[in-house]
This record gives C-alpha cells, structure tokens and sequence, in this order.
C-alpha cells in the first residue's frame, strides 16, 4: 500500500513540470475531489443563505422593487434619496454611528480589562467571575428586565428609589424620554456585550507562557502596564483581531435591544438606528429597492469599520 | 503543579503594585455588581408574591418567596390558543436538529478547510471570515425573497436549514482542529489507506471534543434563544421564546409569570454554560485571527 503511494507521489513530481498552471490547478482539484465532496454541503447553504443575499442587496439596490413586479432599474436614484431626502435615514446614521462608537469599544475595552484582570484570579474564582460577567449575553431576552427597573410608572424600581429619596417628584419615563432613551439602550447593550470575544480574550491570556512574563521582568519591565503593552497584547494580537471583529459586527447592528425596550419607532426616533430604517422599509413598507440600499450602506458601514480597525491593531504593542 | 504556581506567584509579585491591585478589585467589583444586580433582580421578582411586587416604595429584595408566579405561568400556558406543548416542541425540534445538521455540515467543511491542500481552500475560508464582519440583516430582505421561491415560507425548514451553515461554528472549529489534529497522524492513517472520511470522523474528531462541544452550545444557544422570525407566520410553527413574549406582553398584570418565564429560558443556557464552561475556554484558545 505505502509502495504504491511513493510512486504515485513520484509521477507528482515529474508531471508538474510538463504542466501550464490551469492543467495542474485542474489536476488537483480532480485529486482532492473528496475535500469539495466535504465542504460542499456547508458551502452551498453559506453561498445561498449569507453571500447570494448580500449580492442580490447590492443588484436590488439600483432598483424599484415592491416584490410584485419585475424590479426597474434605477441606478442610483435609491442613493440619492437615502443621503438627500431622508432625515430620518440621516439620523439613522447619526445615532448608528453614536451607538457604535460607544458601544463598540467600550464593551472591547471591558471585554478586554476584565479578562485581563482576572486571569490572576484562583482557577475556581475565576470560572464564577467569568459566569457572572458573561451570562448575560447568553440569557436571551433577559436584558427585559431594564424595561421593569426603569419602568415608566411609580412601581419602576428607579423610579420608586428616586421618588422615594425625594430627587424626583413624578415619574421619569425613562425609555420613552428622548433625552434618556439613547443612553439607556446604550448601558443595556454594554451589559449584554461580554460574550464571545469576552471568552476568546480570557483563553488568549490563560494561553500566554508564564516564561514570556519572567523574561520580561528580567529584561527590565517594572509594571503591569509595560507588561500588558509589549508582552501581553502583542501576543494575544491574533485574539485581539477576533474581538474586535465580533464588537464591531455587534455595535453596528444594534437594534433588537431598542425595539424591546423603547418600542418601534423609539420616541421621536431618538434611538432609531440604520437597522430600524432596513426594518421599516423592507418588513413594513415592502420598498424592496430601497431597503436594499439601506443594508448596503449598512454592509459598508460595517465593512469599514473593520478594515480601519485591523489597521489599527497592527500597530498594538510597537 | 504547586510548585509551577509558587513561581508564578513570584513573577506577579515582582511586577504588582498594592495601588494597582486595589484599584482593579474595586474596578472589578463595580463592575461585576453592574452586571449581577439585574440577573439577581429578575429572580428576586420572580419569586416575589403579588403584594411584594406591587408595593410603593418598590423593595429590590424579596421577603416571602414564593413559587405561585411559576404555577400562574402554567396555568397561563394552559390557556393558549395553540396548546404550550407544541411550543416547546418546536423550540426543542429546531435547537436540536439545526444543531445536529450544524455540527455535521460544520466540522466535515471545517477538517477539510484545516487539513486539506486544495485549489481555492483559502478563498473560501478568506470569504467565511468576512462573513464575520456584518450581521444577517444585511442580507434579510433578500434571504425572505430566496426563502419564498424556495417555498420555505412558514415551515421549519426557513429556520433549521440557514442554521446548519455556522459561520462561527465553522470558524472556531476550523482554527481549532488546525492546532490540535497533527499532520502525522493524519498522514500515517491516509498510508494505511483510509479515506478522507474515515479520517475526518474516526481521527480527527475525537481530537477535537472540546471544539465540537463549543459549536454544539454555540449553535443550541441560538436556536434556543430564537424569536420572532419574519418566516414564520403560523402560530403553530412559532417558537417558545416568542410565546413568552407574548406572555410577558400581557402587561403589568403578569409581572410575576413573565419574570417566571425569563429564569426558566434562561437557566438552559446558563446550566449548559457552567457544564462546559473549560471547554470553551480551550475552544477559544485558538480562535485568535491571523492576518
């Protein structure tokens, strides 16, 4: 059996050469016919179900489509209404823009501290701390329970401490105040956002050698902060990519927490963001077209986003 | 092993500021406090009898807990239109199907992505972590328009099929088995003439339990969690997350059940969470990005 893989492998060698590079590609992919046989099943729902839509988005967004009649080509008239015509859209992008970049590294940074700051910790205390910090953004819709405690009426818990102390003297309606409504969706983000990149951060951490640290110390780094800027986070670089993948994806998309909490639309669309506009026109009003550039803009929002980002942490740790 | 701690205490020692300690323990304790209160108050609520939750001035704590919310839940359940088994059924059928078909379409593309030299295998996995970076939002109107000439409008299927291509699932897998499954192994086995298949399920996926388990929590805590969907019109088809929404929507009345209703959704995930919790951290060990 072995002798027979050896020549195979030598007729390899030998065949390559006599080969333009479209033959050998070719050749090997008939070589490797069961790795397509693997990947064909996930690749074919992940073509038809993530990149097949953003396609069609593109294509549609240059259209007038009501899901009826055949879509009209309109090049950039969607565009052009978005950016000049719609005030709502406009303060869309302001309060998406806001909420990500407040949330957006705010929970990378607590992501990141907490992490750091309890992998110090005993084996045991830190798998409860990780628990308490993280079972937030894996209890569903428990986040609900901010609606209860800044309840509109007297029986809110805020409100009652506050009526009751004598700071207020009626009912502050919270979630369904303008002036509030951003920031308490805000919080209410920040707290379920220790999730996924919370946990990659705590394994990336645990996963440094306790040599680098020694070394460290030996080569004359006095502090924990030294220790975090040129041995800590540049080791966990490829964990630090990750995250913040994950946190920008997040604070980009924010929008179901607001809809629970402040309704839909927020009052006086002072918490409405660019999902909420894709949601309005695309499940309410069935402007297909114009939706689409809706979630165009946002895909290159949040597109963006990301590539400035992966800039940036290039430089972590020189 | 104590020994190996012992030094590490010393290396800490010899960087560690008494400032800097006390600082970050009161950091920590805000913040943990932050995030404890409101979980400890959805319980507390949950178990507070009726005068306890309409009381002027609202107190956090309960005094005479009591398990009456949970009874009034079921007998609330009792009175659906459409009967609260069925409910639980078609959460419990979609989380553990779409994670089944998950794991398996997953973990057979993520090997082969991992282990496997082909034309284009970059460009795929380059696609999949951009897949990433935006939410499915982006994608949804023109998801619903595919779903409807597919005809998988308001069947299980809109649901459990999209869910069987995890692209985190995959990704954390597929960086997993990459630094856990060795090359020699895999080549010894493929001398002695195995198939990629046999490789792929009897080799490398006993190597890579802690990975397989992150996805299977990963992809149930999805489907568990799942509510409202725009693909699901019939009352019949919906989930259990959504009829609690709509128990929780009967307004004040029902403060007590719906808090009921949050503490049983979520002691599921958190109970699965705490079972598997030191394999996830070592899932994620490797789910770093390079470049």
């Amino acid at each position: 059996m072995s002798k027979k893989n050896v020549v195979s492998a030598e007729q390899h060698a030998v065949s390559r050469k006599d080969m333009t590079k479209a033959q050998w590609t070719w050749h090997e992919i008939k070589r490797n016919k069961v790795a397509y046989l693997m990947v064909a099943p996930f690749m074919i729902l992940f073509l038809m179900f993530t990149v097949v839509p953003v396609i069609m988005s593109i294509l549609l967004s240059f259209t007038s489509f009501n899901m009826l009649q055949w879509p009209k080509f309109i090049f950039l008239d969607n565009y052009i209404r978005l950016f000049l015509d719609d005030d709502i859209f406009i303060l869309a992008i302001k309060n998406t823009l806001i909420f990500a970049a407040v949330t957006g590294p705010t929970s990378y940074f607590m992501s990141l501290f907490v992490a750091w700051f309890i992998n110090e910790l005993s084996p045991r205390v830190r798998a409860v701390v990780t628990l308490i910090f993280y079972a937030p953004s894996i209890s569903g819709s428990v986040y609900l329970i901010w609606g209860t405690l800044f309840s509109d009426d007297a029986y809110g818990w805020v409100n009652g401490f506050l009526l009751n102390l004598g700071i207020i003297d009626s009912p502050v309606l919270w979630f369904h105040d303008k002036r509030y409504v951003m920031g308490l969706c805000i919080i209410v983000a920040l707290w379920t956002s220790l999730g996924t990149a919370f946990l990659s951060f705590i394994a990336g951490l645990q996963g440094i050698p306790k040599s680098y640290y020694e070394a460290a110390a030996v080569d004359g780094i006095r502090n924990r902060w030294q220790e975090l800027w040129y041995v800590t986070l540049p080791t966990m670089k490829p964990q630090l990519m990750f995250g913040a993948v994950l946190a920008i994806t997040g604070s980009f998309g924010f929008g179901g927490v607001v809809t629970a909490l402040a309704g839909f639309p927020s009052v006086e669309y002072a918490a409405w963001t660019i999902t909420h506009h894709l949601e309005d026109y695309g499940g309410q009003r069935w402007e297909v077209g114009y939706a689409s550039a809706i979630a165009v803009v946002l895909f290159a929002m949040m597109m963006g986003a990301n590539l400035l980002i992966h800039r940036m942490l290039a430089k972590v740790g020189q | 092993m104590a020994k190996k701690l012992r030094t590490r205490k010393h290396a800490v020692v010899l960087n560690r500021s008494v400032g800097g300690d006390v600082g970050i323990t009161v950091f920590l304790s805000i913040m943990g406090v932050f995030m404890f209160l409101p979980m400890l108050y959805v319980l507390m609520q949950a178990v507070k009898p009726l005068d306890e939750l309409w009381m002027f001035p609202p107190r956090f704590y309960v005094v005479n807990p009591t398990l009456k919310n949970f009874r009034d839940l079921f007998s609330l359940m009792s009175d659906s239109w459409v009967p609260f088994s069925r409910y639980i059924f078609n959460t419990v059928f979609i989380s553990i199907s779409g994670t089944f078909g998950s794991l398996l379409f997953c973990s057979m593309a993520a090997y082969a992505l991992a282990k496997i030299r082909f034309p284009g295998r970059d460009f795929m996995f380059n696609i999949i972590v951009k897949s990433l970076m935006f939410t499915s939002t982006v994608g949804a109107i023109a998801s619903f328009i595919i779903m409807s000439l597919l005809g998988w409008v308001d069947t299980y299927y809109a649901i459990i099929i999209p869910a069987f291509a995890f692209n985190l699932g995959l990704y954390l897998m597929k960086q997993f088995m990459e630094s856990n499954v060795t090359d020699d192994i895999l080549e010894s086995a493929r001398l002695d003439g195995a198939t990629e298949f046999y490789t792929f399920w009897v080799i490398a996926m006993p190597m890579v339990k802690p990975a397989w388990l992150t996805l299977i929590i990963y992809s149930f805590n999805g489907l568990w969690n799942a509510g409202a969907s725009i693909y699901i019109q019939s009352e019949q088809l919906k989930t259990l997350n959504y009829a609690i929404s709509q128990i929780t929507a009967g307004g004040i009345a029902r403060a007590g059940a719906s808090a009921a209703a949050t503490v049983i959704m979520m002691a599921v995930p958190i109970i699965v969470f705490v079972v598997s919790q030191s394999n996830i951290i070592e899932t994620m060990g490797t789910s770093g990005m390079k470049d």
